[in-house]
């Protein structure tokens, strides 16, 4: 009997994939079973190969893998797409009275289940719930009980009535006595065991935007991009009830200029973007840093350069977030490794934004910003939160502190830590410039050399400061005493979690959540044997950093196909990679 | 604070490096005026800067401001704006930084209707660059870098106001002091967003607009029997470019400004210490 399930449904754009994919996770997730998905899309509205995978266990699932155990194919590309995953023994449900699908035989050693799809969905009242009747076909060759999909039809059709909703549970128990009546189950190897669990699940992107309202966030200005829509597509609606506001502005320019705006007044104020929004806010984001203006840009990465393969997977802008804007600009990169991470990390990039008086780059790649993954809900226990706002004056008494002799303040007050007191408009006796020109204390513009040479060490004080001050540490796994240390970044941790399964050798792992500033990895090198970096671009973006932190050579395991990693690929990876090592040294 | 406010408290201690007889002296004067006038302070007030000569007043004027990137003021008073409804915003620049590289923020603010105040210095010239032409520029004026002129059509900055659902479209001339108060205060007054085309002569590299040919050829609408709350009067007069209007070309009175549509009414930078009440709501919605 199995207890883990890899399942798939997938067609063209415009099928419904998404929705039906989404209804099926949520009915596992509220079974109390453990859900991780990864989807396969293409960046147009119709047509194309479009699929959403599942993969379920009673235990935490953190990864996708290289195999497919129940497949819905409503055209025959997805088969063709998935013929690596799928083994001896993949059961494939589709409809055999679908035109396209008339001369579908299941490719050998594997068991086809042709449902009439669309037929049982005009039964039940239309035939645009014929993924529905599949659901319910795939419910009774898992084992999976009926009825749990009923709660998540409720959620998705609630609001088009209970007509609605009724001629769906319909649908799929239409799919479901289908297979029960025309083939023999018992053949079949699966069960879903039901637990007393509750669990939320929720993807990356839903996970900041849930993360900035907690931690205080209350304006958003943003430009629709792959894959970062879905943060502002989560924050509207959803803010304004906690008195915020979503602008969606006529560029990315315009974009982090509002954001800007709005941190200047004292809102604590993000923008989210990818690569090509990025790369128009450069210039804004060297103002942002110089005026010391505490602002999250959240870049959701996806395959560069240019247009590139946007809806793809990619790690390849980490040198544009450390060093893009001309001229030298502070900036921390804060680079969450899981979903729920991506909810805490938020939490901290708004202090530490605040605290030291600069943008906070909170970076998430494709696919841990869509992948929807499930948790306990005390993962994200508001209670928790902390709210640091550094030093920022909102009382008009503490302003004179601040103030030169002839009663002005200071908002570059050149202070020990490097962080200068911060006001906001409607605080008296406050008032003061804020420039992208080289300034001086006051904030008005300055050429004087010696002014030029304070401030910009001012700035980088900053960041000492907060290298000191705060913890910038990483996620560890596996045998600290192993010869071979794993270092990646993003969300490799999942599937690097499994690979640890899959491999004989002792492993240490270690999981780097801050780009910058980060952890000393000086000692763990040291003491490995082997080095290997595992990140998703071509060149290793990250390994050129610990070889520049350690002075010493890794190795790197890149993956820059697009897709991301399977636990069992990467194990293979890095199986390699230690072969290749050893014969090198041999 | 505010009855005893004078307009000389909007003025900063740094002394303008602008060319003597710049048209941006009369522009700033009549702003800081109409500030004063309108009951603001300091303390209550954001001014953001664009890039260029009239970028600087800013750093002339004493208030919360930000001179940032150019081009993109109106996005930053916007921002500023909706995170604090109750300060007074206004966004100043010029005529390359409004009309150029900031045409597609201009067009998007304009139709946005924020209650905030933009005044741009149209000196159809790029001063601080040392003469090239701007957008606004004539088809024929020869600058550096168009030796025989631009030959392409000048920005009808009222016309693309009035495009994009302008609600408040003004024009006024530097020199003349007590109109162009008036007008940025109609436009500080307005519900909505106040659009004022400043003519503000460049006195060393435009010798075709200067204050001799402004002074000659102004219209003011006061003058005449315009009535700014007809919209085809005002679509008219905006489209005639024989003539340069001074006054309000066209203001909509029943203008609602955007953030009393999208009910933004909350001072944004007060929050609680910790996750806002409520907040495990958000939680329970991934059941």
């Amino acid at each position: 009997m199995t207890e883990e399930l890899n399942w798939a449904i997938g067609g063209e754009a415009g099928d419904g994939i998404d929705s039906t994919g989404k209804i099926f996770a949520q009915a596992l997730s509220r079974a109390g079973r453990h859900v991780f998905t990864s989807k396969d899309f293409a960046s147009r509205i119709r047509g194309g190969y479009t699929a959403y995978k599942i993969r379920t266990s009673v235990d935490r699932v953190q990864s996708v893998v290289d195999r497919l155990d129940i497949l819905i194919a409503l055209t025959q590309r997805t088969v063709e797409e998935n013929m690596d995953e799928l083994h001896d023994g993949s059961i494939i449900i589709y409809d055999g009275e679908r035109t396209m699908m008339e001369d579908f035989e299941a490719p050998e050693g594997m068991i086809g289940l042709s449902v009439p799809l669309k037929r049982l969905a005009e039964d039940a009242g239309g035939a645009i719930m014929r993924n529905i009747v599949a659901l319910g076909a795939a419910a009774a060759v898992a084992d999976f009980p009926i009825e749990n999909l009923d709660e998540s039809l409720q959620k998705r059709f609630g609001d088009k009535g209970e007509q609605i909703v009724e001629n769906n549970k319909q649908a799929a128990r239409l799919g479901q006595e289908y297979v029960e009546e025309h083939y023999e189950l018992d053949d079949y190897d699966y069960h879903l065991e039901c637990t007393d669990n509750d669990y939320v699940l929720l993807n990356g992107d839903e996970a900041i935007g849930m993360g900035a309202i907690a931690a205080g966030c209350r304006f958003y200005a943003g430009y629709p991009i792959t894959p970062a829509t879905d943060v502002m597509e989560y924050l509207s609606g959803r803010i304004e009830q906690y008195g915020g506001h979503v602008v969606q502005a006529e560029d990315e320019l315009s974009a982090i200029n509002l954001a800007l705006g709005a941190a200047r007044a004292g809102a604590r104020s993000m923008t989210a973007t990818s690569g090509p929004g990025i790369d128009l806010m450069a210039e804004t984001f060297g103002l942002v840093s110089t005026s010391e203006t505490p602002l999250v840009v959240a870049n959701i990465m996806r395959s560069g350069p240019s247009t590139g393969m946007p809806t793809k997977q990619e790690q390849g802008d980490l040198n544009m977030m450390l060093y893009g804007s001309h001229g030298e600009s502070e900036r921390f990169i804060v680079a969450p490794t899981t979903v729920s991470e991506c909810f805490w990390k938020t939490v901290e990039a708004f202090n530490l934004a605040e605290k030291y008086q600069l943008p906070v780059y909170l970076t998430a790649d494709l696919s841990l910003a869509v992948t929807e993954q499930t948790f306990e809900p005390d993962t994200f226990d508001m209670d928790q939160v902390e709210i640091d706002r550094g030093n920022l004056i909102t009382d008009e008494g503490e302003v004179e502190a601040w103030t030169d002799e002839q009663g002005r303040f200071q908002p570059h007050a050149d202070t020990p830590d490097g962080v200068s007191p911060r006001t906001i408009p409607g605080v008296a006796d406050g008032a003061h410039m804020t420039t992208g020109l080289e300034h001086d204390e006051l904030g008005r513009r300055t050429e004087d050399t010696d002014m030029r040479v304070k401030q910009v060490q001012k700035r980088q004080r900053k960041v000492e400061t907060a290298q000191q001050e705060e913890t910038w540490d990483y996620r560890e796994f596996g045998d600290p005493d192993a010869d071979t240390l794993v270092i990646s970044w993003g969300s490799n941790e999942g599937a690097m979690l499994e690979a640890m399964e899959f491999l004989d050798e002792e492993i240490r792992f270690i999981s780097v959540p801050y780009i910058f500033p980060r952890p000393d990895l000086t000692d763990a090198v040291a003491a490995a044997e082997d080095v290997i970096v595992v990140e998703c671009n071509a060149t290793g973006q990250f390994a050129d950093l610990v070889e520049h932190d350690t002075l010493t050579r890794v190795n790197r395991v890149t993956k820059y196909n697009g897709v991301r990693y399977k636990a069992d690929e990467l194990a293979d990876e890095i199986q390699n990679a230690l072969t290749e090592s050893t014969e090198v040294t041999a | 604070m505010s009855s005893e406010v004078r307009f000389t408290d909007f003025k900063s201690d740094k002394q303008p490096t602008w060319c003597p007889g710049c048209g941006d002296f009369g522009t700033m004067n009549g702003m800081m005026k109409a500030l004063a006038n309108t009951g603001n302070d300091p303390d209550n007030t954001f001014i953001v800067a664009g890039i260029g000569c009239s970028g600087k007043i800013g750093t002339y004027m004493h208030s919360y401001a930000l001179h940032g990137v150019h081009g993109r003021a109106l996005p930053v008073g916007t921002g500023v704006k909706l995170a604090n409804p109750e300060l007074e915003v206004m966004v100043a620049g010029g005529d390359g930084d409004g009309y150029s590289i900031g045409a597609g923020h201009f067009v998007h603010a304009v139709r946005r209707n924020i209650d905030m105040s933009y005044i741009v210095m149209d000196n159809r010239i790029y001063g601080l660059t040392k003469g090239q032409f701007s957008p606004t520029s004539r088809e024929d004026f020869e600058t550096a870098t168009s030796p025989e002129g631009p030959k392409q059509q000048p920005i009808n900055p009222l016309a693309l106001a009035m495009a994009a659902g302008g609600t408040f479209i003004a024009q006024s001339f530097a020199s003349d002091a007590q109109r162009h108060t008036e007008l940025v205060q109609q436009a500080i007054e307005h519900d909505g967003f106040g659009f004022v085309n400043v003519f503000s002569p460049c006195v060393t590299f435009n010798d075709v607009d200067t204050y001799d040919y402004f002074r000659d050829s102004i219209v003011d609408l006061e003058e005449t029997d315009h009535d700014a709350g007809d919209y085809d009067q005002a679509k008219e007069r905006i489209l005639d470019r024989e003539k340069e209007y001074q006054g309000i070309l066209y203001q909509d009175e029943h203008s609602v400004p955007y953030e009393q549509r999208h009910g933004v009414d909350a001072n944004m930078s007060e929050i609680p210490d910790g996750a806002p009440e409520g907040a495990m709501d958000l939680v329970r919605e991934f059941y």
